[in-house]
């Protein structure tokens, strides 16, 4: 089955996000990532395959070892597209909270 | 800082699914998305109208300094179950994006912590993916300048 791999859907995963947040600062090869999570090392180069095919990491190899960093342009691609959106929101529901906390009862 | 509103919005669908904590008790929470008045307060529109109830109509509405109409939207309510979901259909008039279909449920968390999660169908990929694309700094500039307005009463 060949599934359409897209930024959206990588994002769309815990782990997956955390492996963005990992490698965000520093290139680091599957087993250092692995060694960051509980789940099991295939399941980890599962989500690095994935996160590979939709071009949000780049694979580079060094020697014998393939180090993966992020790539920044389509990380940009997704926040400028979602952002503002979700900030729009984010600022309504601020709002929301801030004058509804003024029917709390007084304590 | 972490994010306390969160948007799904996976590529090649036609909806997105938003969701958020607040620190509300349940009851809080809703009547914030019933009561016009407090409508009014958070989302920075004029309500029309908004019949609280299956079948009953709303209409929100936003004008600029000089008077003119920027934001006009209005739908049908189709489910409405107190401090549990909403269910009705929104749409901006005047404008191509067709008729979307919200479906908003709430949670109680604890017993001073709510959630809301809502979830917009639209017709097609091409409008929702159109819909997300809209200016909003400009709406964001408007619910600010409201806020400053609303609580200054409070000081």
């Amino acid at each position: 089955m060949n599934l359409r791999r897209d930024v959206f859907q990588a994002i769309a995963d815990p782990t997956r996000r955390a492996i963005l947040l990992l490698v965000a600062t520093q290139s680091l090869t599957a087993g250092a990532i692995a060694s960051n999570f509980d789940t099991a090392r295939p399941t980890v180069s599962k989500h690095l395959q994935i996160l590979t095919e939709c071009e949000l990491l780049k694979q580079e190899q060094t020697g014998r070892e393939i180090y993966y960093h992020i790539n920044a342009k389509n990380m940009k691609a997704i926040a400028d597209f979602i952002e503002p959106f979700r900030r729009m929101w984010d600022d309504r529901f601020n709002k929301l909270e801030e004058i509804m906390k003024n029917y709390l009862p007084k304590k | 800082m972490e994010l306390k509103t969160k948007i799904h919005a996976e590529d090649g669908r036609h909806d997105i699914v938003i969701t958020r904590e607040f620190d509300l008790p349940l009851e809080l929470l809703f009547r914030a998305f019933t009561e016009p008045e407090l409508i009014e307060q958070w989302m920075g529109n004029k309500v029309l109208q908004f019949e609280a109830k299956k079948y009953g109509a709303w209409h929100f509405e936003n004008r600029d300094d000089k008077g003119n109409v920027v934001f006009d939207a209005d739908g049908v309510i189709h489910e409405f179950i107190p401090n549990r979901k909403i269910t009705r259909t929104f749409e901006m008039r005047h404008t191509p994006f067709g008729v979307q279909l919200e479906v908003s449920d709430f949670y109680q968390l604890t017993e001073d912590k709510s959630q809301v999660k809502l979830h917009v169908i639209y017709e097609t990929v091409e409008q929702r993916d159109e819909v997300l694309k809209l200016p909003f700094k400009q709406g964001i500039n408007w619910a600010h300048n409201r806020l400053e307005e609303f609580m200054s009463k409070f000081k």
